[in-house]
């Protein structure tokens, strides 16, 4: 017999198997992607205003951050695909449909950008030096972009908690990127210049604990995946962590170096954390088949219904510093 | 060209398998391995995949049957050649970002294999769960209905070994109109719970190339009951990361601005 459920329950499914393939990304190299590439458009957004409000030591440490992480994504991203020439084959055309693809377009733009403004700080040509602000300041709104545009990259997917939260992800992306962004350089910028960094990471920290806690309570059944598991865990200890680094941060962060290193670095790992745990949420709603079937029984039953998840909530509210 | 697609009739399948296996032989569809015996009744296919461009589902149901002694218990055999939808509004064919997946003159949705380059989006975008990625390779591969069978006006593999013609292939429209007699044929028969799926172009694909007559509900095959293209809400999407992107700049010029000293 094939092992329906019982009637107290809302639906059956064929022998409990998944109905949505699972992501075949590694969690190293997408979630970790997710990070990399936050840390280093909110990066170079930090660095083009070191650089136009004259602060040497902080423009170089957020610019030396965006290269080393986009650096990082960028091998995240040629390690999931298998081998390099994959990555030029993303560049054969450009689709607005399609994140992936105007995110490759994005990445292709500004990486070069990153480049020759952390190449000013790393070699000493006059012509880099030169280029180098326009290139920041380049850098600093196409880093937005790639930044953000993971939000859509994985809500744009049948992925049940991922896609009902495409609404949220961009604000909890946004926020999660300029939290690390400001903790890496609050922890690698001497006190006198890394203020803008301290409350940018602050701010930000308290807009990202804002949307995701309102993603968390948007109604949607997937929205359960967060809570569950290794997912919960790993929400947990960003939630934990960014609280907790951005307190350090805030309170004791412009008195002592060690402070603002150890409260940076805490914001960081809340990053990795939170972005580790939303691949794994998804993940795991591509598992169990209730994810799927549950809320579109509802909304066939009901065509009023389908769209009256609670949505427009308090993450609409601008985040950043 | 006119669209052309499947109407897969379950209430004639018998389970036979030869859609899959007459799909393995015509588009060299490698094995999975090993034969692993599942105990789903006798689905050892078990879903589809980038090895299984057909699978046969297998569900046994308890039901009261008519006996000389009254109603007895008894079990129902549902079975359903399953099979990509090539929908209408195609997650998969939006979001490869290499333009690999491309829709044919026919209507249908086929992966250029020369052109995928593995990256598995497609995989996480299909409502139905069909497209799948080759481990060994890393590419994407799924039923392409045949496309080089339908260039030279022949029929799908499938649909030529189906010796009960619960797979019929066919001009789009005029399947969704020989399903619409069927239906109706069997609900005059007392067949209360026998409906189509994914022939209204008013779904969230809007409508499938590869539809269906069920006999129960639709998560009893295995399938989504209600699937949305996932690219419906992407202008929403992109709305919002502007709104994100531009926040998180007007948060850092704010941060320099606020300086206070």
């Amino acid at each position: 017999m094939s092992p329906r459920r019982g009637p107290e329950e809302e639906f059956t499914s064929y022998y409990g198997r998944p109905i949505l393939k699972a992501p075949t990304w590694e969690p190293l190299d997408i979630a970790g992607y997710l990070f990399a590439g936050g840390l280093a458009g909110a990066s170079s957004a930090l660095a083009a205003g070191a650089e136009l409000t004259g602060r040497p030591a902080l423009a170089r440490s957020t610019r030396l951050t965006a290269l080393g992480a986009i650096g990082v994504s960028l091998a995240a991203l040629v390690h999931d695909l298998g081998r390099p020439a994959r990555f030029v084959n993303m560049l054969r055309v450009a689709k607005p449909t399609s994140p992936m693809s105007m995110g490759s377009w994005l990445l292709a733009a500004y990486s070069p950008l990153v480049g020759l403004a952390a190449g000013a700080e790393l070699v000493s040509l006059p012509m880099l030096r030169r280029v180098a602000p326009i290139a920041g300041r380049g850098a600093a709104v196409l880093g937005a972009g790639v930044a953000t545009y993971t939000a859509a990259l994985i809500g744009d997917t049948a992925v049940p908690t991922w896609h009902d939260g495409h609404r949220h992800l961009p604000f909890v992306f946004a926020g999660s990127a300029a939290a690390s962004a400001g903790g890496v350089a609050s922890a690698l910028t001497p006190l006198a210049q890394s203020g803008p960094a301290r409350r940018v990471a602050v701010g930000a920290a308290v807009a990202e604990l804002a949307a995701t806690t309102a993603m968390e309570r948007s109604g949607h059944l997937s929205t359960q995946t967060l809570r569950e598991g290794r997912a919960h865990t790993l929400m947990a200890s960003a939630k934990v962590l960014t609280g907790v680094g951005a307190g350090v941060l805030g309170a004791l962060g412009g008195r002592s170096r060690v402070a603002a290193a150890a409260g940076g670095l805490a914001l960081a790992a809340g990053s990795v954390c939170l972005r580790f745990g939303i691949f794994e949420a998804g993940r795991a709603s591509t598992l169990d088949p209730r994810y799927v079937i549950e809320p579109q029984r509802r909304s066939s039953r009901s065509p009023s219904a389908a769209d009256s998840a609670p949505s427009e909530t308090a993450a609409d509210a601008p985040t950043g510093g | 060209m006119p669209r052309v697609g499947f109407f897969t009739d379950t209430s004639v399948c018998i389970g036979c398998k030869a859609c899959e296996v007459a799909c393995k032989e015509w588009n060299a569809v490698p094995t999975k391995g090993a034969l692993e015996l599942t105990g789903e009744s006798f689905d050892n296919t078990s879903e589809l995949s980038a090895d299984s461009w057909r699978h046969v589902a297998f569900i046994e149901q308890q039901v009261q049957t008519p006996s000389e002694n009254g109603p007895q218990e008894g079990v129902r055999w549902l079975m359903s050649s399953d099979v990509c939808k090539h929908c209408t509004h195609s997650a998969c064919l939006d979001v490869c970002p290499t333009g690999s997946l491309f829709r044919t003159e026919f209507g249908t949705v086929v992966v250029q294999q020369d052109i995928c380059n593995g990256c598995g989006y497609c995989v996480s975008a299909c409502p139905y769960g069909v497209i799948a990625q080759r481990e060994d390779d890393g590419r994407v591969f799924k039923c392409t209905m045949c496309y080089d069978r339908l260039k030279v006006g022949s029929e799908p593999a499938c649909a030529q070994a189906c010796p009960t013609q619960s797979i019929q292939f066919g001009d789009l429209d005029e399947l969704r109109e020989r399903a619409q007699t069927r239906v109706e044929e069997l609900h005059a028969a007392g067949q209360d719970k026998a409906r189509l799926y994914g022939e209204s172009p008013d779904d969230g694909v809007g409508g499938a190339g590869a539809f269906f007559l069920l006999l129960d509900e639709p998560e009893v095959y295995g399938l989504p009951p209600d699937p949305i293209v996932t690219t419906r809400d992407l202008g929403a999407m992109w709305r919002r990361v502007g709104a994100a992107g531009a926040a998180l700049l007007a948060g850092v010029a704010a941060a320099y601005l606020s300086d206070r000293g």
